[in-house]
């Protein structure tokens, strides 16, 4: 067979990370080509490489597509020819009908005017072809994930697909829409459709790829030919995860003392769709000085576990019970969560964490304004004095905390972040994904910032899809899955594969 | 990100890094100074500064309210509704059943607040978008003016409501002009300015923050310490201080102590600039828009008892369209539509602007035809030269 896509050693920088190093890739025509790696590893990134989102002269590196060399300018370039995506985060309008999406921005028309009897016609004939049995009429909004997928997938074969894409296709699906999904995969295999396949479900991609390629820390680590009859599934997670520590962490001395938080029986269901529950009987410990690690992998109930526990800021029907210092705590709402003690370092600290207009000054003091002023007035000075204090404690790199937080680098705004919380003097520190998007050198301090918390008797949860950052702080690690947890493992007994194997192998 | 205070960097640099802030000051002083020429000096002449600060005092005073609603992310489009009907309101009680003033101004500003509650209850509980309700809210009670007033003008009030607008400020010297209470209020003024200035210069030097050279400092001041003294020696040489000049000083200091002195200014900072972000920092978000929008009906109520004094009369037409003119002295003012900044001063002096320009171009006889296209493009350059200096600077 001769290869359709070669992506030869492609070099992707952002400012301050280099996220993909030298990256080759090599799909044959006409086969399902998985690519597996954590989150983080550099997957999407070389994705949107190939389609164009990156366009040709933002990266190094060759992409020889069907013979001659190409250099996307724009997804619509890719799709020209014959490249189509299709993301995680489904791209259809909701209230428009199944044959409107699919021929959405590619409309059957002449002068303008669509044809609809046509473009009803040739819905029907690719949602067969898909095994969709709707109505080409029919809203997407009524259909359910697995069946808006599909729809992914007829919109793609409408434009005469030659290399299909797949973003973690199962992730939202049930284990029934997701077996279909795979048969209709393998399906269009055969009628000569070509396939990348991104997924961390192992089973899958041991039953439908062809070759796997492994990609850790935006480098190619393996590629693994399935008819050479090699592919297992330990195989794959120790090349997703079997680094050297990229990055070293700070040594810390354990000192756990007496439990600060415990959580019974948490359950929450979704904002939106009232019968499904997203976090299933949570129960946890965290004790003063410990820090305590959440591992999983992005859409496992992480986030939506630790907004519902601070302030009910997620979900709906939320119950169980929080002890804070063996009492029953208040955290209904957010300005009561604070005051029981809690603190959440958000995910995303550019919408959730900070007002990226306003100074460090203003950002630090905004979660405990009533302590710089004085019935209702902030005495300037003072605040300046405690943005300061912080400012040198976290080493935020500014010229002065007038700064505006909008222009400060990831690692900085983190530490502002970071700033605000410790000023609103917290027992216990949720930190969703800390270092996410920032350099080595800030990770570091971030770590450092951490192990001083502990030291002070804080209780910390750290919540990552960095596995070694997890090992490499944390004393002991919840593993979830699906909104449960599927494990609890002390650092000492704690590894890569043994959390991989914990999650990929429900 | 480079700005040091160790090597003072020159006044030019500073202007340029800080022309918004500067160039609607700037703006201010050459559309007077143009229309004060092409007027033939009828623009600053006592009885005329007198008139301007009547005929615009009711949009400041709105304009105060309508910062806070558009620094929390909304807007409020039934102000100019709210207004005349709380004029009607006042007239009815007043005129027709002949209720004392003082309990219908009570019970004016109360009505006032309580439309402001509803109108701030649907936009901040139920999160219906306050364009829309407040949209409503224009319809509803531009409805409610005319069926209050049955179609018809309703007046005169006693002399009493009419100083609520009209009155000034007797002089405590007693002497008759220069009237000495106006100069020495001027006075007063600019000093406290001055000493306000000097201690904020005292406590950026402390910490080290960039800060506007001492030459632009002195400058910036001394005009605007000229500006004051310049308008009350013209108010002292005519009746004095008018009584709605007191109560516009009086508010917009307030105003100005609660946005950048409190933290219930801070907070309504924050929810514009970014609400979820504000939530999850423990600031009630909910609240404290609706308290804007509270905020919001008590000045439009007071507008609206101001406007009606003016006037001497209620009338079905009072308040069409004023809510545009509140809301473009708030944008040209540098408020961003986007919610999260804006300046108290902006607003005021965004309103004085476009007060100037009403009223140099009627004295020059300019067709109202002409005057809404002037306004119109002087909004849009405003807000232009607000984007482009932003887009510079990032």
């Amino acid at each position: 067979m001769t290869a359709l896509l070669e992506m030869r050693a492609i070099t992707k920088t952002f400012p301050g990370v280099k996220a993909l190093d030298k990256v080759d890739l090599v799909v044959r025509e006409g086969e399902i080509h998985a690519i597996c790696g954590e989150n983080g590893a550099g997957k999407s990134t070389l994705m949107k490489v190939l389609s164009g989102v990156y366009p040709a002269g933002s990266y190094d590196g060759e992409i020889v597509y069907d013979g001659t060399t190409a250099a996307f300018r724009s997804i619509r370039d890719s799709e020209d020819r014959g490249i189509i995506i299709i993301h995680q985060e489904l791209a259809l309008v909701p209230l428009l009908s199944i044959a409107e999406n699919i021929y959405l921005g590619n409309e059957i028309a002449t002068r303008g005017v669509i044809n609809w009897a046509d473009t009803f016609r040739r819905t029907e004939a690719l949602l067969r072809k898909v095994g969709l049995r709707e109505a080409p009429g029919a809203l997407v909004e009524k259909l359910g994930v697995g069946k808006q997928q599909l729809v992914e997938i007829a919109k793609a074969l409408s434009k005469d697909v030659r290399l299909l894409i797949l973003d973690e296709p199962t992730a939202a699906l049930s284990e029934s829409d997701s077996q279909a999904l795979l048969d209709l995969l393998l399906e269009l295999k055969a009628q000569g459709v070509t396939s990348i396949i991104i997924s961390h479900k192992l089973n899958e991609v041991r039953r439908i790829a062809d070759t796997v390629t492994v990609i850790r820390d935006g480098a190619s680590i393996s590629t693994i030919d399935a008819r050479a009859g090699v592919l297992t599934e330990d195989r794959i997670v120790r090349d997703m995860v079997g680094r050297d520590m990229a990055h070293r962490y700070p040594d810390r001395e354990r000192h756990a003392g007496e439990t600060v938080i415990e959580l019974r029986g948490w359950n929450v269901w979704h904002p939106e769709q009232r019968d499904r529950q997203v976090i299933h009987d949570l129960a946890m410990t965290v004790r003063a000085g410990e820090v305590v690690g959440i591992a999983g992998l992005m859409g496992s109930g992480r986030t939506e576990f630790a907004m519902s526990l601070f302030g009910r800021s997620y979900g709906r029907n939320i119950s169980g019970e929080v002890l804070i210092h063996g009492k029953l705590a208040d955290t209904s709402t957010v300005p009561r969560a604070i005051a029981s003690g809690l603190a959440y370092v958000t995910e995303d600290r550019k919408s959730l964490g900070l007002i990226l207009d306003e100074t460090i000054r203003r950002n630090t003091t905004l979660a405990n304004l009533d302590a710089v002023a004085r019935n209702g007035v902030i005495s300037e000075g003072q605040e300046t004095q405690v943005a300061e204090k912080y400012r040198r404690a976290l080493r935020v790199r500014t010229p002065s905390v007038m700064q505006r937080v909008g222009n400060l680098s990831g690692g900085n705004q983190q530490k502002v972040v970071l700033s605000k919380w410790l000023f609103a003097e917290p027992e216990v520190l949720i930190l969703d994904e800390p270092t996410r998007g920032i350099d080595v050198g800030a990770k570091y301090e971030i770590y450092g910032i951490i192990n001083d918390l502990s030291r002070a008797g804080k209780a910390v949860i750290m919540i990552s899809s960095e596995m070694p950052e997890l090992l490499g702080m944390c004393d002991r690690i919840y593993v979830m899955n699906e909104g449960r947890f599927v494990g609890e493992l002390a650092a000492e007994e704690a590894s890569q594969e043994r959390i991989m194997s914990l999650i990929v192998r429900e | 990100m480079t700005t040091t205070t160790a090597s003072a960097p020159g006044i030019g640099a500073y202007l340029g890094r800080h022309m918004r802030d500067y160039g609607l000051l700037f703006a201010l002083i050459a559309i007077m100074v143009f229309f004060q020429i092409v007027t033939d000096g009828t623009l600053l002449r006592p009885v005329n500064i007198t008139n301007l600060f009547l005929q615009n005092s009711y949009i400041i005073i709105m304009a105060l309210g309508m910062l806070l609603v558009i620094v929390s992310g909304h807007i409020d489009l039934s102000v100019g509704s709210v207004m005349g009907f709380i004029g009607a309101l006042a007239a009815v009680m007043i005129v027709s059943w002949n209720v004392p003033v003082w309990l219908a101004t009570v019970a004016c500003i109360a009505c006032g607040m309580s439309i402001g509650a509803a109108q701030g209850y649907f936009v901040a509980y139920w999160k219906i978008p306050s364009f829309i309700v407040t949209l409503a809210g224009m319809l509803v009670f531009r409805g409610m003016s005319l069926w209050l007033l049955a179609g018809q003008s309703v007046g005169p009030f006693p002399r009493s409501f009419q100083q609520l607008s009209t009155g000034f400020i007797p002089d405590l010297f007693g002497l008759d002009r220069p009237n000495m209470t106006a100069l020495a209020a001027g006075l007063a003024a600019v000093l406290l300015i001055l000493w306000l200035g000097l201690r904020n210069r005292s406590h950026n030097a402390r910490y080290g923050f960039d800060d506007e050279p001492m030459g632009l400092f002195l400058l910036r001041n001394a005009i605007v310490a000229a500006a004051i003294l310049f308008v009350t020696w013209k108010l002292a040489s005519f009746r004095g201080l008018p009584n709605v000049l007191i109560s516009m000083v009086v508010l917009t200091v307030v105003y100005v102590f609660v946005t950048e002195r409190t933290t219930l200014g801070r907070r309504i900072y924050a929810v514009g600039g970014n609400a979820k972000a504000a939530k999850l920092s423990g600031i009630r978000t909910e609240r404290l828009t609706f308290l804007a929008f509270v905020n919001m009906g008590f000045l439009a109520a007071l507008a609206g008892l101001i406007f009606a004094a003016r006037l001497n009369t209620a009338t079905p037409k009072a308040g069409f369209g004023v809510e545009l003119d509140v809301i473009a002295a708030v944008f040209i003012g540098g408020a961003s539509m986007a919610g999260g900044s804006g300046k108290v001063v902006g607003a005021v002096i965004g309103a004085f602007i476009m007060g100037v320009m009403n009223n140099g171009m009627s004295i020059i006889g300019i067709g109202i035809d002409y005057q809404q296209v002037i306004k119109g493009l002087v909004l849009l350059a405003a807000v232009f030269f607000d984007v482009y200096n932003k887009n510079k600077e990032a």
